[in-house]
């Protein structure tokens, strides 16, 4: 309970120092419009649906750089667990990917793919499917190699070996990895798209912000912090729920 | 006698064949649109003899270390003020978590409207994707301390500043070396997207001339510097990481 009114006090507080400061012009329209004209921008934004296009575009290549990097990485995963000879090899990979500003090869994409949808789900993709095989490889890692065995002295196809002891143990790791991939693919996305696109929420602030229409920006802005937070905050949620039931049960 | 090669030197190994996929791939997709290997060296080395393309790297070098300090700096003070207070923990950890799956980019105009264009947007830019990873493994490693190590502080009743400084911080450093480590990355990552959008010097802002004027020369051979960068000080700062982790230097299987 108190845990709640703090998360209040430090989502309201700050907002309503804004607004006070915004509505006395201590901080100029031109720089940041008070926040209650931003929230009433993204409700007529929505409401007026100039921008649905642009946010269904948006999320349809999120979606699809999701799943592609899901699929690809478990895929990934589980050969390179076969393979200690691979896994040796790609250690080096796996320690440094993130280091690597990804966003470097988008020009490089926009030059192979031309600038259609290819490179942005790319360059979304590429950020998410590294975590997905690592937590793929983590997961497997998991499963004791006695119940390995068992299963095979069961006989269990490899079917039911999947489902009755390689999933109960990999399962929380996966799901890091898909809460991770859904993060890196929004990142990878809209980073893309901002950079050099022409459809997409990420080009549509970009517009508005050359054009320095401030009540579009920052509603938009305001959505894709809204869309971030609230999927992570499913999963989160999802996650939870999970554990917990894995626990009683 | 490979395999043995591989397994005790994969990462020279790993350079070698992404060197042959990078020729296998220019050959396919024609010198349009790459370069091959080699002649990005060659152009990169070219580079590096100028004044000019050396002002750029300072100009990047710079904006980072000081984005790199804040980050930080303000990342350890939000995780230890947190990581100290279990309500408060549990109350703001989220916030964090969310912070981390935002699309920082998206704040750029925001950055860009408050500092104007220039290094402290860019150094303000870095910091913001620096930040929330050190604050985030500060956090956790606070919460990782053994509870003994706090309850024998507080017998010995240190005071808060000599608990933090002679107990808390020892106990969670390798975990805050990791988070350090990879806002290390993401500061830079964000430095040079700052440069990208707001900026008349620096790499990022050679990059997006670059890709403007479709001179693939410049796209590749910046690309190849900020990638060596990035991974040589990696490496060096996942050695160090290994070494604070296994103090006894015996060698550990990882994972």
């Amino acid at each position: 309970m108190r845990i709640a009114l703090y998360r209040l006090l430090a989502v309201l507080l700050p907002f309503s120092i804004l607004e006070i400061l915004c509505r006395q012009h201590i901080i100029k329209p031109l720089i940041l419009p008070a926040p209650s004209r931003i929230l009433f921008g993204l409700w007529s934004v929505i409401a007026k649906g100039t921008f649905n296009a642009a946010i269904l575009k948006t999320l349809a290549n999120v979606g699809l750089a999701i799943v592609l990097s899901i699929v690809v990485g478990i895929a990934a995963g589980a050969v390179i667990h076969r393979s200690r000879y691979l896994r040796a090899l790609l250690e080096p990979l796996f320690s440094t990917y993130y280091a690597v500003p990804i966003y470097a090869f988008y020009p490089l994409f926009i030059v192979v793919f031309g600038l259609g949808d290819a490179p942005q789900v790319l360059i979304g993709f590429m950020l998410a499917v590294v975590s997905m095989i690592v937590s793929t490889l983590a997961g497997l890692d998991s499963v004791p190699a006695v119940l390995g065995k068992t299963a095979r002295v069961m006989q269990l196809s490899p079917v039911k070996t999947l489902r009755s002891v390689t999933m109960p143990y990999a399962a929380p790791y996966l799901f890091t990895g898909v809460k991770l991939a859904v993060a890196y693919a929004f990142i990878g996305v809209i980073g893309a798209e901002f950079i050099m696109s022409g459809t997409g929420l990420g080009y549509e602030i970009r517009f508005a912000y050359d054009n320095l229409d401030n009540d579009v920006m920052y509603p938009l802005i305001l959505l894709i912090l809204v869309i971030a937070v609230a999927v992570n905050m499913i999963l989160d949620h999802w996650d939870r729920a999970l554990k917990s039931r894995r626990e009683r049960g | 006698m490979m395999r043995r090669i591989i397994y005790a030197h994969p990462a020279p190994f790993f350079v070698v064949i992404l060197l042959v996929l990078w020729q296998i791939v220019f050959w396919l997709v024609g010198p349009n649109a790459l370069l091959p290997p080699l002649e990005t060296g060659l152009y990169l080395a070219r580079l590096l003899q100028t004044a000019r393309f050396w002002g750029h790297i300072f100009e990047t070098g710079a904006a980072f270390v000081i984005a790199l300090a804040i980050a930080v700096v303000a990342g350890l003070a939000t995780g230890l003020a947190l990581g100290m207070n279990r309500t408060m923990a549990e109350a703001f950890e989220p916030f964090l978590l969310a912070g981390n799956s935002v699309p920082k980019i998206a704040l750029y105009p925001i950055v860009l409207l408050i500092f104007g264009i220039g290094m402290p947007a860019k150094i303000a830019f870095g910091a913001i994707h620096g930040v929330v990873p050190v604050a985030i493994f500060t956090l956790t490693a606070c919460n990782n301390v053994p509870p003994i190590l706090l309850r024998a502080a507080a017998t010995m009743r240190l005071k808060r500043w000599d608990m933090i400084r002679s107990v808390l911080l020892p106990a969670a450093l390798p975990d805050i070396f990791s988070g350090i480590r990879i806002g290390f990355s993401l500061t830079l990552i964000g430095t040079i997207l700052g440069e990208m959008f707001g900026s008349q010097r620096g790499l990022g802002y050679l990059l997006m001339t670059a890709i403007g004027l479709h001179n693939v020369h410049v796209i590749m051979s910046v690309t190849l510097l900020l990638v060596l960068v990035a991974a040589t000080a990696n490496a060096l700062l996942l050695k160090q990481d290994r070494r604070l982790r296994n103090p006894g230097g015996s060698p550990q299987e990882p994972g």
